[in-house]
This record gives structure tokens, sequence and C-alpha cells, in this order.
């Protein structure tokens, strides 16, 4: 237990040196250009801190989250599932479509399209596991045309006449009728924006996530494999087996990520439905190391960095800065966290060795050389 | 220890051997050079699309693969020492960035180039210290250079482009101003004379004209070097005592290790010049359009990996791939859709050559599987008129998805390849 608090405290440490690092970069690249760092940032933070703010850095957060669940599920047995991007975008197509479609009471109706966005984002993610295990393509090259080919997909249906249509001046599925919507909730004290209610969904998805990894035999396998495919293998776990569900659920968290955004806001698919997310869930697992509370750390932090970045064009500092301190946050992390890894597997190997009575060589010599 | 590597004799038999095999090779490629040739010629003929092979498809054609050529050949070098780049489309970035700011205010196109390699070796140099440095897994340490690489050239284009001067010029924080670029070598009678053969539309014949036209009509000094550089990886890889380390690095780096290699310091090596292939890459981008744009590579670094993957590691097949989704994605943006439509005659005709050829060599459920999606494409040829505009966008990203479907069972990465390696460690 002990060991186990001490590698969470290694971790979340390596974190906070990343998040200074970057910072420290970012201050350089801000002083090189003639900006004060210290200004930029207080503007920064006076902004992000504005209570309507926090309600828009707790949605996007929202969003970011599930994004980063579903790579992380991938990510923890070794599987680098790039394609969310595509997963979820081509899932909030159909799940908006078929909301507009469709005339369900009020319950069923949002169930309905959740779950069709699952199933949309699972057949998805699907498609890489299969080509996988039957072709041995690499799942990292398959997902990434698979993202390509998804918005070539979206592009060909998204067209007048197929799935969008002109409401007003804008291109749009059709709209979901109001038993279809998740109200938002007026969460931060002062705000007029309120948070969407699906907010609950992304923590019982977290919740889930934890619980499946750390206390199902399913999770146990899942680690497993990650740690060595071939061990797992060898002691019966089905690896193929594996990989198909790890995509298959990676692909069901996908097609939520833009449910919030679709039953709370937007209520349909347009053109303004965010893009790129898939990408972004992809720095924020790196940077919460796979862990569903190291990823609800990152993904306040960097919605809130998007957030506050606004502020910065109004005062002719490029906003485009921000975009290093991230870039350089989540380099700087994954590197911190290999070092605490490799310093907590030391560690182990040496408490292993006294308890053992053979506390020789391999931690030392280790040390030494590595 | 390293003299010993270079008195080692080289594994291929010295002497008349080496000379046949040679010829082999060179028999070979003309085979399968004429070979397909006479299937481009026959679906031409068939589907009467004569754009398939003019001077104009494959002179864009060989611009549209050299950029994903190179970011390949960047892929070729870092896992032939055993280390995945992923990363390459961040060095490209950052490669077309530096390209444009070298030759904005060094007013020259030559410094274009080294813009171009000193943008990817940064990326390179950063991959490097984070995988080979710190042992950082390969592909999250690509992941997050590209989540990086980005973001840097858009600040600085901020900063740079957008500034007054560069405003001035024609710049702004999404592009750079107009930069100079090289000039085409003129052998334009030449193209003449081989556009006159391509408009006979003899069979071959015109179709070989059409791609010779093609080649002397696009050819500038950076298209020449490009080219060149994949007899000499093949050359400095598999015929120097340095490529032997490097590659044995990425084979068995503990043995490599044993014999006294210094494996971190190839590794190392051999990222950086891999970060610097791919920024060349991107510099060629921008010498192309005379221009840097925001999100100008559009996922060729992606793609170059993918045509190394479908080359099997391989200088020779890495140029196959990469001239198979320039081709495509030159037919894409420069012809209309029914004549990328044509294209899927020629991938019926491939599947159905190779469900034949795994019949042959008695490989049923191979040959069965071949056949059936070679029937299938062949009836929706038949079926249809024109793959819909946004599919016949993204032809080269569906091609890489059935080809590696198809074929990527037969290749053979570098054994340790993707694998962390650390000092030591087979102990």
């Amino acid at each position: 237990m002990r060991d186990r608090l001490n590698r969470v405290a290694l971790g979340a440490i390596a974190g906070v040196i990343a998040l200074l690092f970057a910072l420290a970069v970012t201050s350089a690249v801000l002083s090189l250009t003639h900006h004060s760092p210290w200004g930029t940032f207080t503007k920064m933070w006076d902004f992000g801190t504005k209570a309507d703010n926090i309600a828009g850095i707790v949605n996007a957060a929202t969003t970011y989250y599930l994004s980063a669940i579903a790579v992380a599920i991938g990510f923890r047995m070794n599987l680098f599932n790039i394609g969310v991007d595509g997963q979820y975008q081509i899932a909030a197509l159909l799940a908006a479509a078929f909301g507009g479609a469709v005339a369900l009471p009020t319950g069923l109706h949002q169930v309905a399209i959740i779950m069709v966005a699952m199933l949309v984002g699972s057949a998805w993610a699907g498609l890489v596991g299969v080509l996988k295990v039957t072709r041995g393509v690499s799942e990292v090259i398959s997902s990434i045309m698979l993202n390509f080919i998804a918005t070539a997909m979206i592009a060909y249906l998204f067209q007048r006449g197929k799935l969008a249509h002109l409401y007003g001046e804008n291109l749009t599925t059709t709209p979901i009728k109001s038993s279809g919507y998740v109200g938002g909730i007026s969460l931060i004290p002062g705000a007029h924006v309120k948070v969407y209610g699906l907010v609950f969904l992304a923590i019982a998805v977290g919740v889930a996530f934890q619980f499946i990894i750390s206390r199902t035999r399913f999770g146990f396998d899942l680690r497993a494999t990650g740690r060595s495919a071939s061990a797992a293998q060898a002691s019966g776990v089905n690896v193929k087996r594996m990989v198909i569900t790890a995509m298959l659920l990676s692909g069901a968290v996908a097609g939520l990520v833009n449910m919030p955004v679709l039953l709370g806001e937007a209520h349909n698919y347009s053109l303004n439905t965010p893009a790129g997310i898939g990408f972004t869930g992809i720095a924020i697992a790196l940077l919460g190391r796979n862990n569903p509370v190291g990823i609800v750390f990152a993904s306040l932090l960097w919605a809130f960095l998007d957030t506050s970045s606004n502020i910065l064009q109004l005062n002719d500092i490029p906003q485009s800065v921000v975009l290093i301190t991230e870039g350089v946050v989540v380099l700087s992390a994954v590197v911190a966290y290999e070092l605490v890894h490799r310093y907590a597997l030391r560690r182990q190997m040496l408490h292993v060795g006294r308890e053992l009575g053979t506390a020789t060589a391999p931690s030392l010599d280790d040390e030494v050389l590595a | 220890m390293t003299t010993t590597l270079q008195k080692a004799p080289q594994p291929a038999a010295p002497g008349p051997s080496l000379a046949l095999m040679r010829n082999n090779v060179l028999a070979r490629v003309v085979f399968i050079a004429v070979i397909g040739m006479g299937i481009m010629s026959f679906v031409r003929i068939v589907s009467g699309r004569d754009d398939l092979t003019t001077s104009g498809a494959t002179g864009g054609a060989i611009n549209s693969a050299i950029p994903i050529m190179l970011a390949g050949l960047g892929g070729l070098w870092s896992e032939r020492a055993g280390v995945v780049n992923i990363g390459l489309e961040g060095q490209m970035i950052l490669g077309t960035w530096f390209a444009a700011d070298f030759a904005y205010k060094g007013h020259s196109a030559w410094m274009l180039i080294v813009g171009g390699l000193v943008g990817g070796m940064i990326g390179g140099v950063l991959h490097a210290i984070a995988t080979v440095g710190f042992g950082v897994d390969q592909i999250i340490s690509g992941v997050a250079l590209n989540i990086l690489a980005p973001g840097i050239a858009k600040y600085l284009s901020g900063v740079v482009f957008a500034s007054a001067q560069g405003v001035k010029d024609g710049g702004g924080p999404t592009q750079s101003p107009k930069v100079q670029v090289l000039s085409t070598l003129d052998w334009h009678s030449a193209g003449d004379w081989f556009d006159k053969i391509n408009a006979h539309h003899w069979f071959v014949i015109s179709d070989i004209a059409g791609l010779l036209g093609g080649l002397v009509t696009s050819l500038n000094w950076l298209t020449i070097i490009a080219l060149l550089l994949i007899p000499f990886t093949w050359f400095v890889l598999w015929r120097t005592s340095f490529g032997l380390r490097l590659r044995s690095v990425g084979e068995n780096p503990t043995s490599a290790e044993t014999l006294g290699v210094r494996v971190y310091t190839m590794k190392a090596t051999a990222v950086i010049i891999s970060g610097m292939l791919a920024g060349l890459g991107g510099a060629f981008l921008v010498e192309y359009t005379g221009i840097y744009r925001d999100g100008q590579t559009g996922g060729r670094g992606y793609i170059g990996l993918a045509a190394m993957i479908f080359g099997n590691w391989r200088p020779g097949g890495l140029l196959a791939g990469s001239g198979l989704f320039g081709y495509t994605d030159a037919l894409q943006q420069q012809t209309q859709p029914a004549t990328v439509h044509a294209l899927l005659l020629l991938v019926a005709i491939i599947l159905l050559l190779v469900a034949a050829w795994a019949a042959y060599r008695k490989a049923g459920k191979r040959a069965v599987i071949a056949a059936v999606a070679g029937g299938l494409v062949l009836l929706w040829y038949g079926t249809t008129d024109e793959i819909p505009a946004q599919f016949a966008t993204y032809s080269p990203q569906i091609l890489t998805l059935l080809v590696l479907a198809v074929a990527s069972q037969r290749l053979r990465p570098p054994a340790a390849d993707g694998l962390p390696w650390r000092r030591g460690q087979g102990a």
C-alpha cells in the first residue's frame, strides 16, 4: 500500500515538474519574442478564473476527458489507437442524424442516441482491431488512415440531400427534438454558463474504467497484455480477442466524445462540430499517464490553457504560444514518467531482492549502467 | 573493436556470382517495370482515359511522390536502426517552416534546402533525446512530437511571417511570404518530343513516352538530389560497414553491442538523419508551391511511413510505394473523377493477378480472398462511372489501407524495430 502511494506521489511530482519545465520554456519563448512572461501568465490566470470561463473550462474538459479515456483504454494494453479522432467524428455525425430522424419519449431518446454513437465508434474502431488480428496490420498506421477515410466518409454523407439540410443559412443535420436534450446544470456559482449535464456520464466512464482496469479479470488481462503479449498468451489470455475487445471499448467511448455537446448544446451536427479532439485526447492521455484520475487533471489543464489563451490576442501576444506550452508539457511529461517508472522498478527489484535475501546485483548494475 | 567489423567479409559472395545477382536485380526491375507499364496501358485503353499516362500525370506523380518518398526514407533510416519514427509528420512540419524561413530571410532557393534540413534535424534531435536518451516508448515520443511541432510552427509564423515586415511581403499568421524557388531544368524540347509520341496513344510505347516526358519536364536540382538519395541510402546501408553496424543495431542491439558497436550513437545518428530527410521532404513541399502554409504537410509523413512499410523496409520497395501513392495523389488532383475511377480497374487487375499467383503457389485461402476482392472491385468499376470526389481526395490513404490489408503478412521489419533498448540489458 505504501509502495503504491509512493508511486502515485512520484507520478504526480513528475507531472508537476513537466508542467514547470513547460512554463519555463514558454517563458523563454515569450521573453525572446519581447513579451513579459509574468504579465502573460497573470492575464491568462485572471481571465481563466472568471466564473463563466470556469464553466466553459469544465465543459471543454468533459469532452477532452472522454476522448482521453478512449485513448487510454488502448494505451493500457500497448495498443495505439490513434484513430479516436475519426471514430468520434463519424459517430457524432451518424448519432446526430439518427437523433434527428426518430421521435422517441424523453429518456429513451437520449439513451438511443448515445447507444448509436457508441455502436458507430465501436464499429469504426473495430475495423482497426480486425485488420490487426487477421491481417497483421499495425494499428498505428491503419487507425491513421481510417482517420482520413472518416473525413472522406463524413464529407460524402454530410451533403445537402443526404444527411445535411439547409436551416436558415447553416448546413446541419435535422435538429434533435427537445425530448432528446440533456439540460445543463448551474454548477459554478455566479456563472451564467451552465455545465453540460453529461459531465456525469464522463465521470461514470472514468469510474467504470478504473474499476474494470483494477478490479476485474478483463482489466488484469488487459494490463498483462500491455506489459508482455507473449507472457499473457502463455498464461492463457486470448490476445487476439483482447485486441478486438479493447478496440471495441475504446471506440465506444470515442463515440461518446461529442455527446455532451450534441445533447447539451448543439442538438445537431454541423461544420461547427469540434474537430481534432481525438488528437487532443492522445496528448491528455499521455499527460495523465493513462490513469483516470490523472486524466482529470490533464484535461482540466488543457481546457484551462485553451480557454484562458483567448485573452492573449487582445493583448497582442500570439495565442499560439499555448500550443508550445501544451506540446512541451506532453513531451517532457512522457520523459519524466519514463524516468519515474524506471526508478520505481529499480526500487521494487531492490525491495524484492532484500526480502528474498539476494539483494545483490540487478538493481545496482542498472543504477550504474542506465 | 570497430576494426574487426570493418575487416569482416561482406555477406554477399564476391566475384562473378555478385555480378550475376546484380544482373538479376536489374532484370527483375526491368521486367516489373515493363509488366507494370503493360497493365497501365491496358487499363488506359480499356477505360478510354488517355490522361492516365500523360506527361502531366506522371510529372504530377513525381512531384507528389517525392515528399512522401523523403519522409519514407527518413522512416527507413530510423527503423533500420530499430527506432520507430511516427514523428516524421512533425519533423516534416518543422522542415516546411524552417525551409520557408531560411529561403525568405536568405533570399535564396538553396537556403530553402538548408532550412528544411535544419528544421527536420531539430525534430530528429528531440525524438532521439526522448527515445534513445531516455528510453521513452517510441510511438509515444513520436506522437508527442507531432503535437509539439505544429505548435512551434504556428507560434513562429505568428512572430516572423505576421510581423510588420512579413505582412508587407505577403505573409501572415498562417502562411509565409512567397519564397524563391529553384528553376526547372530546361529540357522542354525533349518533353515536347515525348508528348508527341504520347499523343499517338500507342500501346505501352506512348505510356513510356508519357512517363519520360513527365520526368524530363519536372526535374530541378532538388528533385534530382531526392531521387539520388534512394541509391545513396541503399549503398550506405547495405554496402558499407557503417550501414552494416546501423542495421545490426536494428536487428539485435545486444549482439551489436558485444561486437563493439556504439548502439546509442548509431541509433541517435539514424534518428537525426531520419529527421533531416523528413525535413527535406517538407522543404520540397515549400519549394514546389513557393510558399509555406499552415497544415501544408497534410499527413504526408504518415503516408511516407506507410510507403516504407509497403516497401518492406527496403529503398526499392519504398520507391515503388511512394510512386504509387504519388501517382494516385496526382491523378485525384489533376484529372477528373472519371480518371481516378479507372484506377479501380487497375486495382481489380492487380488483385486478380495476385489471386492467380496465389493459386499457382497453392495458397488457397489467399487466392480466394484476392479473387473475391478483385471481383468486387471489378463489379464496382463496372456499375459506376466515377468515384465520389470526397473519396477520390483520399485515394492514397484508402490504397494504403488496402495494400497493407492484403500484403502486410509478407513483410519483415527489422527484428528489434520499436523495442526500447537500454545499455547492458542483455547481460
